[in-house]
Protein backbone atom coordinates (compact mmCIF):
# COMPACT_ATOMS: atom_id res chain seq x y z
CA UNK A 1 0.00 0.00 0.00
CA UNK A 2 1.24 3.51 -0.79
CA UNK A 3 2.67 5.56 2.04
CA UNK A 4 0.13 7.79 3.74
CA UNK A 5 1.25 11.44 3.77
CA UNK A 6 1.42 13.17 7.15
CA UNK A 7 -1.46 15.68 7.11
CA UNK A 8 -1.90 18.41 9.74
CA UNK A 9 -5.10 17.74 11.72
CA UNK A 10 -6.68 21.06 10.79
CA UNK A 11 -6.49 20.00 7.18
CA UNK A 12 -8.10 16.60 7.68
CA UNK A 13 -11.64 16.21 6.34
CA UNK A 14 -12.10 12.57 7.24
CA UNK A 15 -10.17 10.13 9.34
CA UNK A 16 -10.98 6.46 9.79
CA UNK A 17 -9.08 4.06 11.96
CA UNK A 18 -9.41 0.32 12.53
CA UNK A 19 -12.81 0.41 10.90
CA UNK A 20 -14.67 -2.90 10.87
CA UNK A 21 -18.19 -3.97 10.06
CA UNK A 22 -19.66 -7.42 9.63
CA UNK A 23 -23.17 -8.65 8.93
CA UNK A 24 -25.06 -11.84 9.46
CA UNK A 25 -26.18 -13.40 6.21
CA UNK A 26 -28.21 -16.44 5.25
CA UNK A 27 -28.75 -17.70 1.74
CA UNK A 28 -32.22 -18.87 0.74
CA UNK A 29 -32.67 -22.41 2.02
CA UNK A 30 -29.76 -22.19 4.47
CA UNK A 31 -30.51 -22.90 8.12
CA UNK A 32 -27.59 -21.22 9.74
CA UNK A 33 -26.46 -17.63 9.69
CA UNK A 34 -22.90 -16.83 8.76
CA UNK A 35 -20.81 -13.80 9.58
CA UNK A 36 -19.61 -11.79 6.60
CA UNK A 37 -16.88 -9.21 7.09
CA UNK A 38 -17.94 -6.32 4.87
CA UNK A 39 -15.22 -3.96 6.13
CA UNK A 40 -12.33 -5.71 7.78
CA UNK A 41 -10.01 -3.04 9.16
CA UNK A 42 -9.64 0.19 7.26
CA UNK A 43 -7.39 3.13 8.12
CA UNK A 44 -7.75 6.28 6.10
CA UNK A 45 -6.96 9.98 6.23
CA UNK A 46 -8.53 12.27 3.66
CA UNK A 47 -7.26 15.85 3.53
CA UNK A 48 -9.57 18.77 2.83
CA UNK A 49 -10.42 19.40 -0.83
CA UNK A 50 -9.17 15.99 -1.91
CA UNK A 51 -11.13 13.80 -4.29
CA UNK A 52 -10.57 10.26 -3.10
CA UNK A 53 -11.72 7.40 -5.30
CA UNK A 54 -12.61 3.99 -3.93
CA UNK A 55 -12.36 1.22 -6.48
CA UNK A 56 -13.43 -2.33 -5.85
CA UNK A 57 -15.44 -5.22 -7.24
CA UNK A 58 -19.07 -5.84 -6.25
CA UNK A 59 -19.38 -6.81 -2.60
CA UNK A 60 -15.91 -5.56 -1.71
CA UNK A 61 -17.23 -3.21 1.02
CA UNK A 62 -17.39 0.14 -0.80
CA UNK A 63 -21.00 0.96 0.06
CA UNK A 64 -20.67 -0.28 3.65
CA UNK A 65 -17.65 1.97 4.10
CA UNK A 66 -19.50 4.98 2.69
CA UNK A 67 -22.55 4.22 4.86
CA UNK A 68 -20.35 4.29 7.96
CA UNK A 69 -18.90 7.63 6.85
CA UNK A 70 -22.46 8.86 6.27
CA UNK A 71 -23.53 8.03 9.89
CA UNK A 72 -25.97 5.42 8.61
CA UNK A 73 -24.09 2.43 9.98
CA UNK A 74 -22.41 2.07 13.34
CA UNK A 75 -18.98 0.40 13.07
CA UNK A 76 -18.31 -2.79 15.03
CA UNK A 77 -14.82 -1.48 15.75
CA UNK A 78 -12.77 1.59 14.99
CA UNK A 79 -14.03 5.07 14.25
CA UNK A 80 -14.78 7.62 11.58
CA UNK A 81 -14.11 11.29 12.27
CA UNK A 82 -15.37 14.03 10.02
CA UNK A 83 -13.58 17.33 10.56
CA UNK A 84 -12.62 16.00 13.98
CA UNK A 85 -16.16 14.97 14.96
CA UNK A 86 -16.94 11.34 15.73
CA UNK A 87 -19.51 9.97 13.26
CA UNK A 88 -21.19 7.87 15.95
CA UNK A 89 -21.08 10.13 19.01
CA UNK A 90 -21.46 13.50 17.25
CA UNK A 91 -23.83 12.19 14.61
CA UNK A 92 -25.97 15.31 14.39
CA UNK A 93 -23.03 17.67 13.97
CA UNK A 94 -21.44 15.41 11.36
CA UNK A 95 -24.70 15.27 9.42
CA UNK A 96 -24.62 19.04 9.00
CA UNK A 97 -21.27 18.73 7.24
CA UNK A 98 -21.98 15.88 4.84
CA UNK A 99 -24.32 14.69 2.15
CA UNK A 100 -24.45 11.62 0.02
CA UNK A 101 -25.43 10.44 -3.43
CA UNK A 102 -26.15 6.73 -3.62
CA UNK A 103 -26.08 4.39 -6.57
CA UNK A 104 -29.89 4.36 -6.67
CA UNK A 105 -31.36 7.83 -7.12
CA UNK A 106 -33.76 7.46 -4.18
CA UNK A 107 -36.75 9.76 -4.50
CA UNK A 108 -40.48 9.88 -4.08
CA UNK A 109 -41.06 8.82 -7.65
CA UNK A 110 -44.52 10.37 -8.04
CA UNK A 111 -43.28 13.77 -6.90
CA UNK A 112 -41.56 16.22 -9.24
CA UNK A 113 -37.90 17.10 -8.90
CA UNK A 114 -38.95 20.46 -7.45
CA UNK A 115 -41.13 18.81 -4.79
CA UNK A 116 -38.47 16.23 -3.93
CA UNK A 117 -35.80 18.90 -3.60
CA UNK A 118 -38.07 21.10 -1.49
CA UNK A 119 -38.58 18.19 0.90
CA UNK A 120 -34.91 17.21 1.04
CA UNK A 121 -33.61 20.74 1.57
CA UNK A 122 -36.43 21.57 4.00
CA UNK A 123 -35.01 18.85 6.27
CA UNK A 124 -31.72 20.77 6.25
CA UNK A 125 -33.40 24.09 7.01
CA UNK A 126 -32.82 25.53 3.53
CA UNK A 127 -35.68 27.80 2.46
CA UNK A 128 -37.82 26.66 -0.44
CA UNK A 129 -37.19 29.73 -2.62
CA UNK A 130 -33.44 29.54 -2.09
CA UNK A 131 -33.34 25.83 -2.93
CA UNK A 132 -35.44 26.21 -6.09
CA UNK A 133 -33.19 28.92 -7.50
CA UNK A 134 -30.02 27.05 -6.71
CA UNK A 135 -31.45 23.72 -7.97
CA UNK A 136 -32.34 25.28 -11.31
CA UNK A 137 -28.80 26.65 -11.62
CA UNK A 138 -27.12 23.35 -10.72
CA UNK A 139 -29.36 21.28 -12.98
CA UNK A 140 -28.89 23.63 -15.88
CA UNK A 141 -25.15 23.27 -15.36
CA UNK A 142 -25.62 19.49 -15.43
CA UNK A 143 -27.57 19.73 -18.68
CA UNK A 144 -31.07 19.04 -17.33
CA UNK A 145 -33.70 21.28 -18.97
CA UNK A 146 -35.70 23.45 -16.54
CA UNK A 147 -39.05 21.94 -17.60
CA UNK A 148 -37.88 18.54 -16.36
CA UNK A 149 -38.03 19.94 -12.82
CA UNK A 150 -41.81 19.95 -13.02
CA UNK A 151 -42.48 16.36 -14.10
CA UNK A 152 -42.67 13.36 -11.74
CA UNK A 153 -39.28 11.77 -11.15
CA UNK A 154 -40.53 8.44 -12.50
CA UNK A 155 -40.77 10.07 -15.93
CA UNK A 156 -37.09 11.02 -15.96
CA UNK A 157 -34.33 8.73 -17.22
CA UNK A 158 -31.95 7.19 -14.74
CA UNK A 159 -29.26 9.63 -15.73
CA UNK A 160 -31.59 12.59 -15.24
CA UNK A 161 -32.66 11.25 -11.83
CA UNK A 162 -29.04 10.90 -10.84
CA UNK A 163 -28.41 14.54 -11.77
CA UNK A 164 -31.29 15.58 -9.52
CA UNK A 165 -29.74 13.43 -6.77
CA UNK A 166 -26.44 15.27 -7.17
CA UNK A 167 -28.28 18.60 -7.00
CA UNK A 168 -30.06 17.42 -3.84
CA UNK A 169 -26.74 16.69 -2.16
CA UNK A 170 -25.17 19.98 -3.23
CA UNK A 171 -28.10 22.16 -2.17
CA UNK A 172 -27.19 21.62 1.46
CA UNK A 173 -23.65 22.93 0.84
CA UNK A 174 -21.84 19.92 2.33
CA UNK A 175 -18.19 20.16 3.25
CA UNK A 176 -17.81 16.45 2.60
CA UNK A 177 -19.64 14.77 -0.26
CA UNK A 178 -19.97 11.01 -0.30
CA UNK A 179 -20.70 9.75 -3.78
CA UNK A 180 -21.53 6.06 -4.02
CA UNK A 181 -21.23 5.12 -7.68
CA UNK A 182 -22.91 8.32 -8.86
CA UNK A 183 -22.21 7.73 -12.55
CA UNK A 184 -23.23 4.08 -12.75
CA UNK A 185 -25.79 3.64 -15.52
CA UNK A 186 -25.23 7.08 -17.04
CA UNK A 187 -24.56 7.55 -20.74
CA UNK A 188 -21.04 8.73 -21.65
CA UNK A 189 -22.13 12.36 -22.11
CA UNK A 190 -23.95 12.50 -18.77
CA UNK A 191 -21.06 10.74 -17.09
CA UNK A 192 -18.66 13.32 -18.44
CA UNK A 193 -20.96 16.18 -17.33
CA UNK A 194 -21.15 14.77 -13.80
CA UNK A 195 -17.38 14.30 -13.64
CA UNK A 196 -16.78 17.87 -14.77
CA UNK A 197 -19.25 19.05 -12.20
CA UNK A 198 -17.53 17.13 -9.41
CA UNK A 199 -14.28 18.87 -10.28
CA UNK A 200 -16.09 22.21 -10.37
CA UNK A 201 -17.68 21.58 -6.95
CA UNK A 202 -14.31 20.87 -5.41
CA UNK A 203 -12.90 24.06 -6.95
CA UNK A 204 -15.77 26.36 -6.05
CA UNK A 205 -17.26 24.93 -2.83
CA UNK A 206 -14.12 23.99 -0.91
CA UNK A 207 -15.61 20.51 -0.74
CA UNK A 208 -13.91 17.21 -0.04
CA UNK A 209 -15.24 14.36 -2.14
CA UNK A 210 -15.12 10.62 -1.59
CA UNK A 211 -16.36 8.71 -4.59
CA UNK A 212 -16.80 4.98 -5.05
CA UNK A 213 -16.82 3.81 -8.63
CA UNK A 214 -16.35 0.89 -11.00
CA UNK A 215 -15.13 3.20 -13.70
CA UNK A 216 -11.33 3.10 -13.86
CA UNK A 217 -11.13 5.93 -16.37
CA UNK A 218 -13.27 8.09 -14.11
CA UNK A 219 -11.07 7.36 -11.11
CA UNK A 220 -7.95 8.09 -13.13
CA UNK A 221 -9.38 11.33 -14.47
CA UNK A 222 -10.88 13.03 -11.43
CA UNK A 223 -9.36 11.49 -8.30
CA UNK A 224 -6.32 12.85 -6.49
CA UNK A 225 -5.83 9.50 -4.84
CA UNK A 226 -7.41 6.10 -5.38
CA UNK A 227 -7.94 3.35 -2.83
CA UNK A 228 -8.48 -0.16 -4.10
CA UNK A 229 -10.63 -2.21 -1.79
CA UNK A 230 -10.96 -5.96 -1.76
CA UNK A 231 -12.84 -8.10 0.76
CA UNK A 232 -13.21 -5.17 3.12
CA UNK A 233 -9.56 -4.09 3.09
CA UNK A 234 -7.61 -1.48 1.18
CA UNK A 235 -5.02 -3.33 -0.86
CA UNK A 236 -3.56 -0.13 -2.32
CA UNK A 237 -3.88 3.59 -1.78
CA UNK A 238 -1.99 6.14 -3.81
CA UNK A 239 -2.27 8.67 -6.59
CA UNK A 240 -3.35 7.14 -9.92
CA UNK A 241 0.15 7.75 -11.20
CA UNK A 242 1.70 6.19 -8.11
CA UNK A 243 -0.53 3.13 -8.40
CA UNK A 244 0.36 2.66 -12.02
CA UNK A 245 4.06 2.93 -11.37
CA UNK A 246 3.97 0.62 -8.34
CA UNK A 247 1.48 -2.03 -9.44
CA UNK A 248 1.14 -1.57 -13.20
CA UNK A 249 3.12 -3.55 -15.68
CA UNK A 250 5.02 -0.98 -17.61
CA UNK A 251 3.03 1.99 -16.31
CA UNK A 252 -0.18 1.07 -18.13
CA UNK A 253 -3.80 1.80 -17.21
CA UNK A 254 -5.51 1.84 -13.83
CA UNK A 255 -7.56 -1.10 -15.04
CA UNK A 256 -4.39 -3.16 -15.35
CA UNK A 257 -3.44 -2.16 -11.80
CA UNK A 258 -6.89 -3.18 -10.59
CA UNK A 259 -6.66 -6.61 -12.19
CA UNK A 260 -3.13 -7.11 -10.98
CA UNK A 261 -4.19 -6.39 -7.42
CA UNK A 262 -7.50 -8.23 -7.21
CA UNK A 263 -7.63 -10.40 -10.28
CA UNK A 264 -7.28 -13.54 -8.17
CA UNK A 265 -10.32 -12.51 -6.13
CA UNK A 266 -12.40 -12.02 -9.25
CA UNK A 267 -11.34 -15.42 -10.57
CA UNK A 268 -12.19 -17.05 -7.23
CA UNK A 269 -15.60 -15.34 -7.25
CA UNK A 270 -16.28 -16.70 -10.73
CA UNK A 271 -15.40 -20.22 -9.56
CA UNK A 272 -17.58 -19.82 -6.43
CA UNK A 273 -20.49 -18.61 -8.54
CA UNK B 1 -28.38 29.77 18.36
CA UNK B 2 -31.44 28.15 19.90
CA UNK B 3 -33.71 30.31 17.74
CA UNK B 4 -31.84 29.18 14.62
CA UNK B 5 -32.18 25.57 15.68
CA UNK B 6 -35.92 25.95 16.37
CA UNK B 7 -36.44 27.68 13.00
CA UNK B 8 -34.55 24.89 11.26
CA UNK B 9 -36.51 22.14 12.99
CA UNK B 10 -39.82 23.95 12.26
CA UNK B 11 -38.85 24.15 8.61
CA UNK B 12 -38.24 20.40 8.64
CA UNK B 13 -41.69 19.75 10.17
CA UNK B 14 -43.25 21.89 7.47
CA UNK B 15 -41.21 20.07 4.78
CA UNK B 16 -42.67 16.75 5.95
CA UNK B 17 -46.24 18.06 5.97
CA UNK B 18 -45.79 19.60 2.52
CA UNK B 19 -44.25 16.39 1.15
CA UNK B 20 -47.20 14.32 2.32
CA UNK B 21 -49.64 16.83 0.89
CA UNK B 22 -47.91 16.57 -2.51
CA UNK B 23 -48.02 12.79 -2.29
CA UNK B 24 -51.78 12.89 -1.65
CA UNK B 25 -52.17 15.09 -4.75
CA UNK B 26 -50.22 12.62 -6.86
CA UNK B 27 -52.28 9.69 -5.62
CA UNK B 28 -55.56 11.60 -5.82
CA UNK B 29 -57.38 8.77 -7.58
CA UNK B 30 -56.63 6.44 -4.70
CA UNK B 31 -57.61 9.11 -2.18
CA UNK B 32 -61.02 9.45 -3.79
CA UNK B 33 -61.46 5.68 -3.74
CA UNK B 34 -60.43 5.42 -0.06
CA UNK B 35 -62.70 8.29 0.90
CA UNK B 36 -65.63 6.82 -1.01
CA UNK B 37 -65.04 3.48 0.72
CA UNK B 38 -64.85 5.20 4.13
CA UNK B 39 -68.13 7.01 3.56
CA UNK B 40 -69.92 3.90 2.28
CA UNK B 41 -68.48 1.75 5.06
CA UNK B 42 -69.68 4.21 7.71
CA UNK B 43 -73.12 4.38 6.13
CA UNK B 44 -73.49 0.60 5.99
CA UNK B 45 -72.54 0.36 9.65
CA UNK B 46 -75.12 3.07 10.49
CA UNK B 47 -77.72 1.17 8.46
CA UNK B 48 -77.39 -1.77 10.83
CA UNK B 49 -78.98 0.53 13.44
CA UNK B 50 -81.83 1.34 11.09
CA UNK B 51 -82.80 -2.32 11.08
CA UNK B 52 -84.16 -1.82 14.63
CA UNK B 53 -87.85 -0.93 15.19
CA UNK B 54 -88.59 2.79 14.68
CA UNK B 55 -88.25 5.04 17.72
CA UNK B 56 -85.76 6.76 19.98
CA UNK B 57 -83.74 3.61 20.50
CA UNK B 58 -83.25 3.24 16.76
CA UNK B 59 -81.94 6.79 16.36
CA UNK B 60 -79.66 6.24 19.30
CA UNK B 61 -78.34 3.02 17.84
CA UNK B 62 -77.63 4.65 14.47
CA UNK B 63 -75.73 7.49 16.18
CA UNK B 64 -73.94 4.99 18.46
CA UNK B 65 -72.67 3.02 15.46
CA UNK B 66 -71.90 6.11 13.38
CA UNK B 67 -69.78 7.54 16.20
CA UNK B 68 -67.88 4.26 16.37
CA UNK B 69 -67.25 4.25 12.63
CA UNK B 70 -66.24 7.93 12.53
CA UNK B 71 -63.91 7.73 15.50
CA UNK B 72 -62.34 4.53 14.29
CA UNK B 73 -61.87 6.21 10.93
CA UNK B 74 -59.98 9.09 12.57
CA UNK B 75 -57.94 7.04 15.01
CA UNK B 76 -57.00 4.39 12.47
CA UNK B 77 -55.83 7.06 9.98
CA UNK B 78 -53.73 8.58 12.75
CA UNK B 79 -52.25 5.24 13.71
CA UNK B 80 -51.63 4.16 10.11
CA UNK B 81 -50.05 7.41 8.96
CA UNK B 82 -47.61 7.40 11.85
CA UNK B 83 -46.81 3.71 11.82
CA UNK B 84 -46.53 3.50 8.01
CA UNK B 85 -44.23 6.50 7.71
CA UNK B 86 -41.11 4.35 7.91
CA UNK B 87 -42.55 1.71 5.60
CA UNK B 88 -43.42 4.33 3.02
CA UNK B 89 -39.86 5.69 3.04
CA UNK B 90 -38.55 2.17 2.62
CA UNK B 91 -40.73 1.55 -0.43
CA UNK B 92 -39.49 4.74 -2.04
CA UNK B 93 -35.88 4.14 -0.97
CA UNK B 94 -35.64 7.56 0.70
CA UNK B 95 -35.28 6.36 4.29
CA UNK B 96 -31.51 6.81 4.44
CA UNK B 97 -31.78 10.35 3.12
CA UNK B 98 -34.52 11.34 5.56
CA UNK B 99 -32.72 9.77 8.51
CA UNK B 100 -29.39 11.30 7.49
CA UNK B 101 -30.79 14.82 7.76
CA UNK B 102 -29.44 16.83 10.72
CA UNK B 103 -32.73 17.01 12.59
CA UNK B 104 -33.88 15.45 15.84
CA UNK B 105 -35.89 12.29 15.42
CA UNK B 106 -38.63 13.99 17.43
CA UNK B 107 -38.81 16.62 14.67
CA UNK B 108 -39.19 14.00 11.97
CA UNK B 109 -41.84 12.15 13.90
CA UNK B 110 -43.51 15.43 14.92
CA UNK B 111 -43.91 16.32 11.23
CA UNK B 112 -45.36 12.90 10.50
CA UNK B 113 -47.79 13.21 13.45
CA UNK B 114 -48.88 16.74 12.56
CA UNK B 115 -49.69 15.61 9.05
CA UNK B 116 -51.55 12.56 10.42
CA UNK B 117 -53.78 14.72 12.65
CA UNK B 118 -54.57 17.22 9.86
CA UNK B 119 -55.20 14.51 7.28
CA UNK B 120 -57.29 12.42 9.69
CA UNK B 121 -59.43 15.41 10.63
CA UNK B 122 -60.12 16.38 7.01
CA UNK B 123 -61.06 12.85 6.00
CA UNK B 124 -63.25 12.36 9.06
CA UNK B 125 -65.10 15.63 8.46
CA UNK B 126 -65.85 14.52 4.88
CA UNK B 127 -67.22 11.21 6.18
CA UNK B 128 -69.20 13.07 8.85
CA UNK B 129 -70.82 15.24 6.18
CA UNK B 130 -71.75 12.08 4.25
CA UNK B 131 -73.30 10.53 7.37
CA UNK B 132 -75.25 13.72 8.24
CA UNK B 133 -76.57 13.97 4.69
CA UNK B 134 -77.62 10.31 4.53
CA UNK B 135 -79.23 9.76 7.92
CA UNK B 136 -80.70 13.19 8.74
CA UNK B 137 -79.97 12.45 12.39
CA UNK B 138 -80.81 15.03 15.00
CA UNK B 139 -78.08 15.55 17.59
CA UNK B 140 -79.74 18.56 19.15
CA UNK B 141 -78.93 17.59 22.75
CA UNK B 142 -75.32 16.72 22.00
CA UNK B 143 -72.38 18.57 23.45
CA UNK B 144 -70.20 18.66 20.31
CA UNK B 145 -67.53 20.84 21.93
CA UNK B 146 -67.06 18.24 24.65
CA UNK B 147 -66.92 15.47 22.04
CA UNK B 148 -64.27 17.37 20.05
CA UNK B 149 -62.25 17.95 23.22
CA UNK B 150 -62.15 14.22 24.03
CA UNK B 151 -61.32 13.40 20.42
CA UNK B 152 -58.38 15.79 20.27
CA UNK B 153 -57.09 14.61 23.64
CA UNK B 154 -57.21 11.01 22.40
CA UNK B 155 -55.01 11.91 19.40
CA UNK B 156 -52.05 12.27 21.77
CA UNK B 157 -51.92 8.67 23.11
CA UNK B 158 -52.73 7.33 19.65
CA UNK B 159 -49.68 9.13 18.29
CA UNK B 160 -47.65 7.43 21.04
CA UNK B 161 -49.01 4.03 19.99
CA UNK B 162 -48.27 4.90 16.35
CA UNK B 163 -44.66 5.71 17.24
CA UNK B 164 -44.29 2.32 18.90
CA UNK B 165 -45.81 0.60 15.86
CA UNK B 166 -43.55 2.58 13.48
CA UNK B 167 -40.63 0.72 15.04
CA UNK B 168 -41.75 -2.58 13.52
CA UNK B 169 -41.00 -1.74 9.85
CA UNK B 170 -37.68 -0.37 11.08
CA UNK B 171 -36.79 -3.73 12.59
CA UNK B 172 -38.18 -6.02 9.93
CA UNK B 173 -38.47 -5.03 6.31
CA UNK B 174 -40.62 -7.99 5.39
CA UNK B 175 -42.92 -8.40 8.36
CA UNK B 176 -42.99 -5.01 10.06
CA UNK B 177 -45.91 -3.57 8.12
CA UNK B 178 -47.99 -6.69 8.62
CA UNK B 179 -47.38 -6.57 12.36
CA UNK B 180 -48.74 -3.02 12.57
CA UNK B 181 -51.97 -4.26 10.98
CA UNK B 182 -52.23 -6.88 13.71
CA UNK B 183 -51.90 -4.19 16.40
CA UNK B 184 -54.57 -2.12 14.71
CA UNK B 185 -56.84 -5.15 14.52
CA UNK B 186 -56.44 -5.85 18.23
CA UNK B 187 -57.31 -2.21 19.07
CA UNK B 188 -60.43 -2.49 16.91
CA UNK B 189 -61.46 -5.63 18.75
CA UNK B 190 -60.93 -4.50 22.33
CA UNK B 191 -61.93 -0.82 22.20
CA UNK B 192 -65.69 -1.15 21.80
CA UNK B 193 -65.88 0.54 18.43
CA UNK B 194 -69.25 -0.95 17.47
CA UNK B 195 -70.36 -2.55 20.74
CA UNK B 196 -69.97 -1.98 24.49
CA UNK B 197 -66.76 -3.55 25.79
CA UNK B 198 -68.93 -5.36 28.37
CA UNK B 199 -69.91 -7.89 25.68
CA UNK B 200 -66.32 -9.00 25.19
CA UNK B 201 -65.40 -12.40 26.69
CA UNK B 202 -63.59 -12.04 29.99
CA UNK B 203 -60.30 -13.46 28.68
CA UNK B 204 -59.98 -10.51 26.29
CA UNK B 205 -62.34 -7.97 27.83
CA UNK B 206 -59.83 -6.91 30.50
CA UNK B 207 -57.53 -5.61 27.77
CA UNK B 208 -60.05 -2.91 26.83
CA UNK B 209 -58.91 -0.79 29.80
CA UNK B 210 -55.47 -0.53 28.16
CA UNK B 211 -56.72 1.00 24.91
CA UNK B 212 -57.09 4.81 24.79
CA UNK B 213 -59.78 4.31 22.13
CA UNK B 214 -62.05 2.66 24.74
CA UNK B 215 -62.26 5.91 26.71
CA UNK B 216 -62.49 8.08 23.61
CA UNK B 217 -65.45 6.13 22.29
CA UNK B 218 -67.23 5.90 25.63
CA UNK B 219 -66.98 9.60 26.44
CA UNK B 220 -67.60 10.95 22.95
CA UNK B 221 -70.78 8.85 22.95
CA UNK B 222 -71.71 10.29 26.34
CA UNK B 223 -71.23 13.82 24.94
CA UNK B 224 -73.22 13.18 21.78
CA UNK B 225 -75.92 10.81 23.01
CA UNK B 226 -76.41 12.03 26.58
CA UNK B 227 -75.18 15.62 26.26
CA UNK B 228 -72.40 15.21 28.83
CA UNK B 229 -70.87 18.68 29.23
CA UNK B 230 -67.31 19.90 28.82
CA UNK B 231 -66.76 20.11 32.58
CA UNK B 232 -67.71 16.49 33.16
CA UNK B 233 -65.41 15.44 30.30
CA UNK B 234 -62.34 17.28 31.58
CA UNK B 235 -61.11 14.40 33.81
CA UNK B 236 -61.17 11.83 31.01
CA UNK B 237 -59.60 14.32 28.57
CA UNK B 238 -56.82 14.99 31.07
CA UNK B 239 -56.42 11.25 31.57
CA UNK B 240 -56.05 10.73 27.83
CA UNK B 241 -53.55 13.59 27.59
CA UNK B 242 -51.61 12.18 30.51
CA UNK B 243 -51.49 8.73 28.91
CA UNK B 244 -50.18 10.45 25.76
CA UNK B 245 -47.54 12.29 27.77
CA UNK B 246 -46.37 8.87 28.97
CA UNK B 247 -46.79 6.98 25.68
CA UNK B 248 -45.12 9.50 23.35
CA UNK B 249 -41.75 9.58 25.18
CA UNK B 250 -41.89 5.79 25.51
CA UNK B 251 -42.63 5.56 21.77
CA UNK B 252 -39.79 7.94 21.02
CA UNK B 253 -37.34 6.04 23.21
CA UNK B 254 -38.33 2.74 21.60
CA UNK B 255 -37.97 4.32 18.16
CA UNK B 256 -34.52 5.70 18.95
CA UNK B 257 -33.32 2.37 20.33
CA UNK B 258 -34.72 0.55 17.28
CA UNK B 259 -33.07 3.03 14.92
CA UNK B 260 -29.73 2.45 16.62
CA UNK B 261 -30.26 -1.30 16.38
CA UNK B 262 -31.04 -0.90 12.65
CA UNK B 263 -27.85 1.14 12.25
CA UNK B 264 -25.91 -1.69 13.84
CA UNK B 265 -27.53 -4.39 11.75
CA UNK B 266 -27.56 -2.40 8.53
CA UNK B 267 -31.33 -2.66 8.05
CA UNK B 268 -31.91 1.06 7.57
CA UNK B 269 -31.42 0.84 3.83
CA UNK B 270 -34.16 0.12 1.27
CA UNK B 271 -33.91 -3.67 1.23
CA UNK B 272 -32.99 -4.14 4.85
Amino acid sequence: MGAMPAIPLDRVALEASGLKKSFREREAGERHWRQVDAVAGIDLVVPRREILGILGPNGSGKSTLIRMMATLLIPDAGYVRVFGLDATRDRMAVRRLINRVSVEASFFKKLTATENLAYATGLYGVSNRESQQEAARILERLGLPAQKLRVPLEQLSRGQQQKVAIARALLTSPNLMLLDEPTTGLDPKSRREVQEFILEVRATHDATIIISTHDMEEADRICDRVAIIDRGRFVALDTPKGLKSTYGQGGDSLEAVFFNLIGSTLEQDTIDA
Amino acid sequence: MLAVQVARESQAVWALVRRNFHLIRRYLGWEVVFLFYNVVNTLTIGLIGLAMPAGTARNREVVYLAIGALLWNFLSILFQEVSNSVQWERWEGTIEYSFMAPIHRLTYLGGVCLWAVLYGLVRTVVVLLGVAFFFHISVGGADLVGAAMVLLASSVPFIGLGLMAAVLPLLSTERGAQATQVIQGVLLLISGVYYPVAVLPHWIGWASVLSPATYTLEYVRQAVLSGAGVVSLIPVSLGLLLSGVVLIPIGLIIFTVAERYAMHRGTLKRNG
